[in-house]
């Protein structure tokens, strides 16, 4: 028995939500009174997981899983989980993780519960918090299988020190021809993205047109954040698709979220309730987003966001 | 091409939401239902398929006789018939089991779903459904071709797009992306009145059961009242100091 923790890498680094889900693994595990292993595939300094509370990582290295594949990463995890006895295995609700849960939840016959915001209420029965209408609601879900799959949502739980040492094994699995193969990735590297993203800035409707958004993506480049919009600006072309955040959009989960020249309407607020300060810059003081916001300017966006920008630099500079 | 979409049933975008009985019960008064938004997407690129390459699309909902209208919303825009597994819907695995039944005897080859719903947002079924029928699965699709029994597919990644390779038969969790939003369709007078006349089939559950069980709801913790600032030196400070935000 113990707590399986699946902790994703990109170019051989742990992404720090990783470290987030590998804490909240930890935390079920005090619970249960067992350990957490870890599996990595071609994992970095698989080291550095101890501090998070891991005890054991398997690594798989094996060429094949360069490029991300549902299919061959749940089948991976799954042999991990069997392999290790887990009757919980942790996720976290990246796109990948998002896209391999459900597959992994058939193959081990396990209960999936997805956006969880906190530990268990109860681990038996096996009680979470979730996310429910996007945002607008918690609901309580007992998992009733005897394997439980958890998603952690970003920024729910937060990384936890802790002063252990992980041990390292090499782990190897048995992959199947995969149905579903990469052709070509596009990413920008340069780029922070949305799902990573501390700090999110967005912008709406009242930035007028595609030219007035330089200042919004040097605002990004100050805070070294993401950029967003509202869904009218990615309909129109303004900005691309994936920038869409919302209810029919991206969910954002970011420590910040700077909405500029966005009303706030009920589909917009849904996607970034879960983020932890928001700040709304809106020259109209009726907007509903002021309703939302923890910190508001009431102004014209062409004065206030170049102005802002500045004091950003100097502040950033003084503070580095 | 033989097409199934699933369409699930959900509160309307703008819909307040609230819990009866003791918190235990989504309260659908005066809740408008559509069709889930991520299937309407996927729906109208059925409807391409059907139009340009004479592909056969029929609509699926495991529900009670409350979905029929989202049913006959999805006939309108020109769905060939629907299909309603008489149940409630309790959770993704009993929903993906129901379907995939559907999905086999009806050796779909293609299977339209949504990345998620937006009343549960479990963002389960459609890999679930793959999972159970053993067909290939495409997650967060922004774009799809089919030609023959292959397909490519581009697929939502965080921080970008990724095109992938595939075959029928296919399960893909579908998005805003897989059409434009201007391209979706609102169902026209000539298409409800044909919608009256077409097959919608009420097959009886096969009894599946569940994983989970959603014991209560809660609702968010009022907010608190929004600190207005006029000038940017203070909202610096109170980000720095105060929220600790940057
Ligand atoms: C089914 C459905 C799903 C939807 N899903 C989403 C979703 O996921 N995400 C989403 O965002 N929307 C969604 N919407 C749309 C949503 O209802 C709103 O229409 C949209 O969010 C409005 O975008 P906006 O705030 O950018 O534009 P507007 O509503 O036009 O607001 C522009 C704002 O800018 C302010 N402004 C104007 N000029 C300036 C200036 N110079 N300086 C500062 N402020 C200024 C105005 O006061 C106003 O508040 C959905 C709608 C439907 C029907
Ligand atoms: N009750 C249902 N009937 C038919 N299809 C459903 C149902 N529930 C979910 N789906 C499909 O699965 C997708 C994802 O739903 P979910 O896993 O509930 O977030 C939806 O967009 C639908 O395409």
């Amino acid at each position: 028995m113990s707590v399986l923790v699946y902790t994703e890498s990109e170019n051989g680094d742990f992404k720090k939500t990783a470290f987030e889900v590998a804490s909240y693994a930890k935390g079920i595990a005090d619970m249960m009174g067992t350990s957490v292993t870890a599996i990595a595939v071609n994992g970095g300094d698989t080291a550095s997981l101890g501090n998070y509370g891991v005890d054991k990582v398997l690594n798989v290295t094996n060429s094949t899983l360069d490029n991300f594949n549902a299919e061959g990463y749940a089948s991976v995890i799954a042999q991990a989980a069997k392999s290790e006895g887990a009757t919980v295995v942790v996720v976290s609700q990246s796109a990948n993780a998002k896209y391999l849960a459900p597959l992994l939840s058939v193959s081990l016959e396990a209960g999936y519960a997805s956006n969880v915001v906190g530990l268990p209420k109860s681990t038996a029965p096996f009680n979470v918090k979730r996310t429910a209408f996007t945002n607008k609601a918690f609901n309580y879900t007992d998992i009733t299988t005897d394997i439980k799959i958890v998603g952690l949502g970003k920024n729910a739980y937060g990384l936890k020190e802790t002063s252990g040492a992980a041990v390292t094994e090499d782990f190897s699995v048995q992959l199947d021809v995969q149905g579903v193969t990469v052709a070509s990735v596009d990413k920008a590297t340069d780029k922070v993205s949305i799902a990573d993203a501390e700090i999110v800035v967005s912008a709406g409707r009242g930035l007028k047109g595609p030219e007035n958004w330089g200042m919004i993506e040097e605002m990004a480049d100050i805070l070294g954040a993401a950029t967003a919009c509202s869904k009218p600006v990615s309909d129109l072309g303004w900005r691309p698709h994936g920038e869409h955040v919302g209810q029919t959009g991206k969910p954002v989960a970011s420590n910040l979220y700077i909405a500029i020249g966005i009303s706030g309407a009920i589909q917009h607020l849904a996607g970034i309730n879960s983020s932890k300060v928001k700040v709304v810059i809106n020259n109209d003081p009726e907007a509903p987003f002021f309703k939302a916001a923890d910190y508001g300017i009431v102004g014209d966006a062409f004065d206030i966001v170049p102005e802002l920008n500045e004091k950003l630099k100097a502040f950033k500079a003084a503070n580095s | 091409m033989k097409i199934l979409v699933c369409i699930s049933h959900v509160p309307d975008t703008t819909s307040k939401i609230n819990f009866t009985e003791g918190d235990t019960k989504f309260d659908t008064n005066g809740v408008q239902f559509v069709i889930n938004p991520n299937d309407e997407f996927g729906l109208t690129r059925a409807m391409w398929f059907k139009e340009k390459q004479g592909a056969s699309v029929d609509v699926v909902n495991v529900g009670g006789p409350e979905t029929e209208p989202t049913l006959r919303k999805a006939l309108a825009i020109g769905a060939d018939s629907a299909i309603r597994i008489n149940t409630t819907a309790l959770d993704g695995y009993q929903v993906a089991k129901e379907l995939a039944k559907v999905a086999k005897e009806g050796s779909y080859d293609l299977v339209i779903a949504g990345r998620e719903s937006i009343d549960y947002n479990g963002g389960m079924v459609p890999g679930m459904l793959a999972g159970l029928t053993g067909a290939n699965f495409v997650n967060t699709c922004i774009s799809l071709e089919v030609e023959g029994t292959t397909a490519t597919a581009t697929r939502e990644i965080d921080g970008g797009k990724e095109t992938v390779n595939t075959s029928l038969p296919l399960v893909i969790g579908g998005q805003k992306g897989l059409v434009e939003e201007s391209d979706l369709r609102i169902p026209n007078m000539r298409g409800i009145m044909m919608a009256r006349k077409k097959p919608l089939t009420v097959l009886e559950p096969s009894g599946a059961t569940t994983e989970t069980v959603t014991a209560s709801f809660e609702k968010p913790a009022p907010k608190g009242a929004v600190k207005l600032v006029d000038s940017v030196d203070q909202l610096i400070n109170l980000l720095h100091n105060e929220a600790k935000a940057i």
